[in-house]
């Protein structure tokens, strides 16, 4: 229904666009006068009034109908069913709705009047919304259709709507990020009413399951976070040890040693690096390094968890290593050319210049990228869902099992979620942590950039 | 400073170059190493998956049969007459434990080949057919000689008198391999022989969509307000470190943002791509809107000023000229950031995009799983035989993902221009 009405609004403003263009070449063939505007912001003046109130109406009324007809469906149930509790209610309302979607039969009598009345709440709101948005519509063409005359400054209205909705779009990144914020802050806050913050900032047990009964021995799971901030620094060090010291001297062989052509071949593979999915790094850290790795451990008389942290690490260190590489490479080439003559000039050896000349001047930019590669590692998911443990684990040993903050937001939160119980909040809380985290060293990364750049040009 | 003092530190100083240049020569080596052992260890073990074995069997369907399936072929019961002229090729089974062990041999979805079969050829319901039927996934795995036969029977899943059933089919010649083309007809199933990718290609083709349509119209406009127009304020300052600070937040704080503020507050359907396409399509912004602006300020000022020069308006400018120039940048930017969005996986976990669906999407608020949350699935499915299926289906995501890079770069390479 509202499909149909989108098309033929769509249809109605392309028509609208044609006569308004040939409406402004009659008047001024009528008038002999020279127009303000070309014909087609006069076309496109009118189909922009005619289609543009229906579509904000219409997307208003997508997000907010859902709830509305949900209410009402509640307060419907209520009051045929006074004695039900609230628990209850929701039940049945969601029984309706999936019995109005197919899904389940409409089985009693008393099913299908609530299912009927969902259906014609649900066709009446679908109706009011057509002809309101149809009303709004038309209104605004006529408006604009009175408004077309030879010398009508169609041209900056129009521009002003594009103007205005390119501001709209750039205030889409600020309403990210406080969609983000909000919705972490607010989960983070019920969180500590119900866990207090210093347990979970200090507390050094983490076993989330909430237990079954109520009189159960510490039946509210234990939220201390210490353990699984240890795992993921460890999986992380282990994956900057790894990522540094190869990003980097690759980065710097790509741009003091090698020809052309080997960068040529080389620079777009360790992109094809960047661009594999993490998914796949994950199933390559499971499937193939954590065994090879549990058995040349085995042969030297090591015993390592087949979750260990050395596997997940390894593979997150493999992960990072074309991220290094290629702001680093970026960073080493934006070293003005002078500086290397120089050094060669005073003698020194290729090597020499690298350690003694540029490195020291790319340090700001090298810095800055293995700060954001750092929160690139604490912020990725799959590679330690799929690699590292579930179980929270306090040690610094690598060749044991430790789990880490993006696995327990995972673990947290698949299966059924209830936004009341401390295990889903607890999963918010640990992002809010994370966010946090990766923002303070995206900004230090920027900050460092900026204070210890030096201007060579 | 004597001669021989010069040499010798000359000397160190050449070793130390050497020993410097070997080190970077090997990270990079090594790196590149890595790329290879990842792409061929997935790439060896996914081999198995692309072929399949087939099992023919006698299929003769008697007069009722016949009358049933004139009258509605859902009448027939396609799974006896399966089973029934499965064991009539084996005459000498005859307890119903050897005659279950025999079953086992063809897959449990082996009856939809043979109702397909007559479905396909009508005129053929009165004759002998030979119909091959997919065999179980042990079968499969022992003809591919990865379950080794000369093992004792408690150590592997298929019995002595299983292997035996199976020689007298090989020597019967009834044993035929071929492409395994139900990868993409297919959708999910518990059986890894049945298993296929349909609705996973499908439902990441669905989320695509959604994520393109919103994230290119977004960004693209973001990017021009931001690069040509806006003044520089203190609004706009808020504005470009926000983009830049939204590219650095990990995915799956979005996958928190869509199940906080999609699912738990606008009442958005669980597993649709709908919300995974919105989800993504937040994420995959600041790459579009930096690609954008990158593309644009790389167009001469020159450009613009000759327009002004003719009378042009701002926006006329922009809409004329710099947009038009700009868009090969602009499209390579927004390819690269849809397939990065193609591969990524945690945030839709958080949206309950990972869940057994066998039916394939058809529109955007159905339920629906994607590639990368598929390959998890498989991936952590303990049967042996989804291990090859999962590489199978990383090498799929992998192709798909690297045709949309080259596409990126052949953009790039075709309309690139030096100014």
């Amino acid at each position: 229904m509202l499909t149909i009405y989108l098309i033929i609004l769509l249809g109605l403003s392309f028509v609208s666009y044609f006569y308004g263009k040939r409406l402004i070449r009659r008047r001024v063939y009528e008038q002999k006068v020279s127009q303000h505007s070309r014909d087609s912001y006069h076309g496109l003046y009118l189909s922009l009034y005619l289609i543009i109130p229906s579509i904000i109406l219409t997307l208003i009324w997508l997000a907010s109908s859902p709830n509305i007809i949900d209410s009402l469906l509640k307060s419907k149930i209520k009051n045929s069913l006074p004695d039900l509790s609230l628990g209850e209610i929701n039940i049945l309302k969601s029984k309706v709705i999936s019995a109005y979607d197919g899904i389940l039969p409409v089985d009693s009598e008393q099913m299908k009047m609530f299912v009927d009345f969902y259906n014609s709440a649900n066709i009446i709101s679908t109706n009011f919304i057509i002809i309101i948005s149809a009303l709004v519509s038309v209104s605004f063409f006529l408006f604009a259709l009175n408004r077309i005359r030879v010398r009508f400054n169609a041209r900056s209205k129009v521009e002003n709507i594009l103007k205005f909705s390119m501001i709209l779009a750039s205030c889409v990144a600020i309403i990210t990020t406080i969609g983000i914020v909000l919705s972490l802050i607010i989960e983070t806050i019920e969180f500590f009413k119900i866990i207090k913050i210093t347990d979970f900032l200090f507390g050094l047990q983490w076993s989330p399951q909430i237990a079954l009964r109520e009189d159960q021995v510490a039946g509210e799971g234990l939220f201390g976070a210490i353990p699984i901030f240890i795992g993921t620094i460890l999986i992380t060090l282990i994956a900057m040890f790894i990522a540094v010291p190869i990003g980097l001297l690759s980065a710097i062989y790509l741009s003091e040693y090698s020809k052309p052509k080997i960068r040529a071949i080389a620079k777009p593979m360790l992109e094809v690096l960047a661009g594999i999915p993490t998914v796949v790094y994950g199933f390559f850290a499971a499937l193939t390094v954590a065994p090879f790795l549990r058995n040349s451990g085995a042969s030297v008389g090591l015993s390592l968890s087949s979750e260990s942290a050395l596997a997940a690490g390894l593979v997150m260190g493999i992960m990072i290593i074309p991220l290094i590489s290629s702001l680093s490479d970026d960073v080493i080439n934006a070293v003005p050319q002078s500086l290397r003559e120089g050094s060669a000039a005073l003698g020194s050896t290729q090597s020499e210049t690298v350690k003694l000349v540029i490195l020291p001047a790319a340090l700001p930019g090298i810095v800055s990228a293995i700060l954001l590669a750092l929160s690139r590692a604490i912020g990725e998911t799959m590679i330690v869902v799929m690699a590292a443990g579930v179980a929270a684990n306090l040690t610094f040993n690598p060749f044991e099992s430790v789990t880490a903050v993006t696995v327990q937001i995972v673990v947290l939160l698949i299966g059924d979620q209830e936004f009341d119980s401390a295990k889903t909040l607890a999963a918010f809380a640990l992002g809010f942590t994370l966010f946090i985290i990766t923002l303070l060293l995206n900004v230090l990364s920027i900050y460092i950039v900026r204070k210890y750049r030096e201007q060579y040009d | 400073m004597t001669d021989n003092f010069t040499e010798i530190r000359l000397r160190k100083r050449y070793r130390a170059e050497k020993r410097f240049k070997i080190y970077s020569v090997s990270a990079l080596i090594l790196a590149l190493l890595i790329l290879a052992t990842l792409i061929s260890s997935i790439a060896i073990s996914s081999i198995p998956a692309f072929t399949q074995i087939n099992i023919g069997i006698d299929v003769k369907m008697n007069d009722d049969q016949i009358l049933q399936f004139e009258e509605d072929p859902e009448n027939v019961s396609w799974r006896s007459l399966q089973k029934k002229s499965f064991y009539s090729m084996f005459p000498n089974v005859e307890t119903r434990k050897d005659k279950k062990e025999l079953n086992k041999l063809l897959s449990t979805g082996a009856y939809i080949e043979i109702k397909k079969f007559y479905l396909d050829n009508p005129n053929k319901l009165p004759d002998n057919n030979i119909i091959y039927v997919p065999a179980s996934d042990d079968v499969d795995l022992l003809i591919k000689d990865i379950i080794d036969r000369d093992l004792p029977q408690d150590m592997r899943t298929i019995s002595d008198n299983q292997i035996s059933y199976l020689d007298k089919l090989i020597s019967n010649n009834r044993i035929k391999k071929t492409i395994s083309w139900r990868l993409f007809s297919n959708s999910d199933s518990r059986e890894p022989e049945l298993a296929g990718l349909k609705g996973g290609i499908v439902g990441t083709l669905l989320t695509m969509f959604v994520t393109l349509i919103i994230s290119f119209p977004i960004g693209v406009l973001a990017a021009i307000y931001l690069e040509e127009i806006a003044p520089k304020n203190k609004f706009t300052d808020i504005i470009e470190v926000n983009i830049n600070n939204l590219a650095a937040v990990p995915s799956i704080v979005y996958g928190l943002l869509g199940l906080a503020v999609f699912l738990n507050y606008m009442n958005m359907p669980r597993s649709a791509p709908l919300v995974g396409g919105i989800v993504l399509a937040l994420m995959t912004l600041p790459v579009i809107i930096i690609a954008t602006r990158a593309a644009m300020a790389s167009i001469p000022p020159s450009i613009r000023e000759a327009a002004y020069g003719v009378g042009a308006s701002q926006m006329q400018v922009i809409v004329h000229h710099v947009f038009p120039l700009a868009l090969p940048g602009i499209l390579t930017g927004t390819i690269i950031g849809i397939a990065r969005a193609a591969g990524e996986t945690a945030p839709l976990l958080m949206i309950g995009m990972m869940a057994f669906i066998v039916d394939v999407p058809s529109k955007i608020t159905d339920k629906a799983t994607v590639l990368p949350a598929q390959i998890y699935m498989w991936a952590n499915n303990p049967e042996r035989s989804f291990e090859y299926l999962t590489s199978a289906a990383i090498l799929i995501l992998l192709v798909i993902l690297i045709m949309m890079n080259l596409l990126a770069i052949l953009l790039r390479k075709k309309y690139e221009r030096r100014w």
